[in-house]
């Protein structure tokens, strides 16, 4: 008897260690099936994606790309040096104006709100829903601020960077809260007991522990918004810029504005540039995302 | 102290024999006995008077007569949920950040009611700081945990260095970590940890320390460190500290409260309620209240 359990525990534990067990009946064995087939169609449509998109953009990864404007003349020349210009100009005036008002709505909500009030509830139904309304619709309601602000020149930089930060707003608030969220409470706790105020814990304890989800978060709404070209579209920001942007008024374009334009042109040089920028994108995409992760490992706390 | 008394089982076995015996054979300052001591404190520091909680609608604390002696330990004691924890986070109005909480009746610190409309809860901590039951150091270094305090508070500090010393050495953790000051916290045990969260405490020069279950996250070693290093704080400090271990409270008790939980003939909520309140020799002794014998001697609870 004694052995009998002896040897179905050694045979449990043998499964356990192949893994292999009982279970794979081949109902399982179909649905692990499945699982690798998804997992297969959606990396392999991204694969081809960027293959194709390289491949095609590769006679054009020269130094005329980055470094020189929008030409008609010689399209073999086009360059994209005012609309990467033009996205970083964007995404820095961008994060400047969502940053700061995204964390401190964050840390009201999360730390200062009671929330029992129904209008706190109200909002935090409603952060959920701005967080999917589609991008042109914050194009609409830039335009709206800017008319409403005076500006009467179109397509400048902070009509643009107007329209990227309401359109992650939403982001960077939901990711913020998380990121306090995450903060233990004994750490609260502590720095109240020892006589801090509310307002001292929040900036001493709470904030600076939050920092790499803060970080995070941010800087992923950012890589969202890096690739827009609605909402910019909307505001008039054009495609045909040969000129560095100059201050928050200049005329601007965006490389995905330029990648749209480019890629409705016929002549074949047109849609190889096309394809090179696309490339200078996701590696602009990429390095926000690569700082984002070294930001989450640096900063990372264990508890 | 080299002999620890044996563990107490939940089904109270090893005492089952003689209340005497169980006290006789408990290791250690047992300070309770030790101290002959009045049937109330003379000096109290702190007093409840009348003292009702609730959490919105639920009565969690009925009518707790309390008082505190100056340079005593006072151990609540009581089985899960009688409210003790809810008591001593009224002493320092840190059930205030509790939503829905509410406190009816009076806590005294010096003849002033801490809950008068003109107090601030944040001068009321200043003067009764917290232990809590998990260590829970701040993600900095050991030295800026200790000086966080001060800083904080804005408290006139000369020499901050100096401080922060001489509170490791009240805790008890100065020849230990004198050498990394400025490592982080998180690289302590937990028992030095908890020593930390105490010097911690007393950078800020308080007058109460509470302390919620400090050692229930510890081992028996660091236990009985913290142990020795409340009844050494007890000379400059008056320490309330609501323990599960009733050896602990007889080892490092001079008065024990026992609570319990009673249902509630309308309601069915489990109100916390004081049962007894003496020295604790007497508790441990000859406790008055038949419901206190049970408890102690592992009957229930």
């Amino acid at each position: 008897m004694n052995s009998a359990v002896l040897t179905a525990t050694r045979e449990v534990t043998t499964a356990n260690v192949t893994g292999r067990s009982r279970e794979r009946t081949p109902g399982s064995l179909l649905f692990l099936g499945l699982l690798w087939f998804s997992l297969f169609f959606g990396v392999m449509v991204l694969v081809v994606l960027i293959v194709d998109t390289v491949l095609s953009g590769a006679p054009r990864f020269d130094s005329a790309l980055v470094t020189r404007y929008d030409s008609t003349l010689f399209p073999e020349r086009t360059g994209f040096r005012a609309g990467i210009l033009g996205t970083v100009w964007l995404m820095l005036t961008t994060a400047v104006l969502a940053v700061p008002l995204g964390i401190a709505a964050a840390v009201h909500l999360e730390e200062f709100a009671d929330p029992r009030r129904s209008w706190n509830r109200f909002i935090e139904v409603n952060l959920q829903n701005l967080a999917a309304v589609p991008a042109i619709v914050y194009g609409l309601l830039a335009v709206a601020v800017m008319a409403v602000l005076g500006f009467q020149r179109k397509g400048i930089v902070l009509g643009g960077a107007v329209a990227l930060a309401l359109l992650i707003l939403p982001v960077i608030i939901i990711t913020t809260r998380e990121a306090l969220r995450a903060v233990p409470e004994e750490i609260r706790s502590g720095s109240l007991a020892l006589g801090a105020t509310r307002w001292q814990t929040t900036w001493k304890q709470t904030l600076p522990s939050a920092v790499p989800g803060i970080a995070t978060g941010t800087i992923l709404g950012l890589s969202r918004a890096i690739g827009e070209a609605a909402p910019l579209l909307l505001l008039g920001i054009a495609g045909a810029v040969r000129f560095d942007p100059a201050g928050l008024t200049s005329p601007v374009t965006a490389l995905p504005i330029q990648i749209y334009f480019m890629t409705s042109q016929s002549q074949e040089s047109y849609q190889q540039a096309a394809s090179a920028a696309i490339v200078v994108l996701l590696v602009m995409v990429l390095a926000l995302n690569a700082l984002a992760i070294f930001i989450r490992n640096k900063f990372q706390r264990r508890w | 102290m080299s002999q620890r008394p044996a563990t107490l089982t939940a089904s109270g076995t090893t005492l089952s024999d003689s209340l005497d015996g169980y006290l006789d054979r408990l290791t250690g300052p047992v300070s309770g006995r030790s101290r002959d001591l009045p049937e109330q404190p003379p000096t109290p520091v702190m007093t409840a008077r009348d003292l009702n909680v609730f959490y919105g609608g639920f009565h969690a604390v009925h009518d707790v007569n309390l008082s505190f002696g100056r340079n005593e330990i006072t151990a609540l004691i009581g089985p899960s949920g009688c409210g003790k924890s809810t008591v001593l986070r009224c002493l320092n109005r840190m059930n205030d950040l509790v939503p829905a909480a509410r406190v009816d009746g009076a806590v005294t610190y010096h003849d002033v009611d801490i809950y008068g409309p003109r107090v601030d809860p944040i001068q009321v901590r200043r003067h009764i700081g917290m232990v809590f039951q998990k260590p829970n150091p701040f993600p900095k270094s050991i030295y800026d945990n200790v000086a966080y305090g001060p800083r904080v508070t804005g408290m006139k500090v000369d020499d901050m260095d100096a401080l922060v010393e001489r509170a490791l050495r009240g805790a008890a953790l100065w020849d230990e970590v004198k050498d990394k000051l400025k490592q982080s916290a998180y690289g302590l045990s937990g028992g030095q940890q908890q020593r930390l969260c105490i010097a911690r405490t007393i950078a800020t020069s308080p007058d109460v320390i509470l302390m919620d279950e400090p050692c229930s996250a510890l081992d028996p070693i660091a236990t009985s460190r913290i142990e020795d290093l409340m009844l050494q704080l007890r000379e400059d400090y008056t320490i309330i500290i609501v323990t599960h271990n009733m050896q602990q409270a007889a080892r490092v008790s001079d008065r024990t409260a026992f609570f319990t939980a009673r249902p509630d003939e309308t309601t069915g909520d489990r109100t916390g309620q004081l049962v007894e309140f003496a020295p604790t020799r007497k508790i441990f002794s000859t406790p008055a209240d038949p419901r206190t014998e049970a408890y102690i001697s592992g009957r229930f609870g």
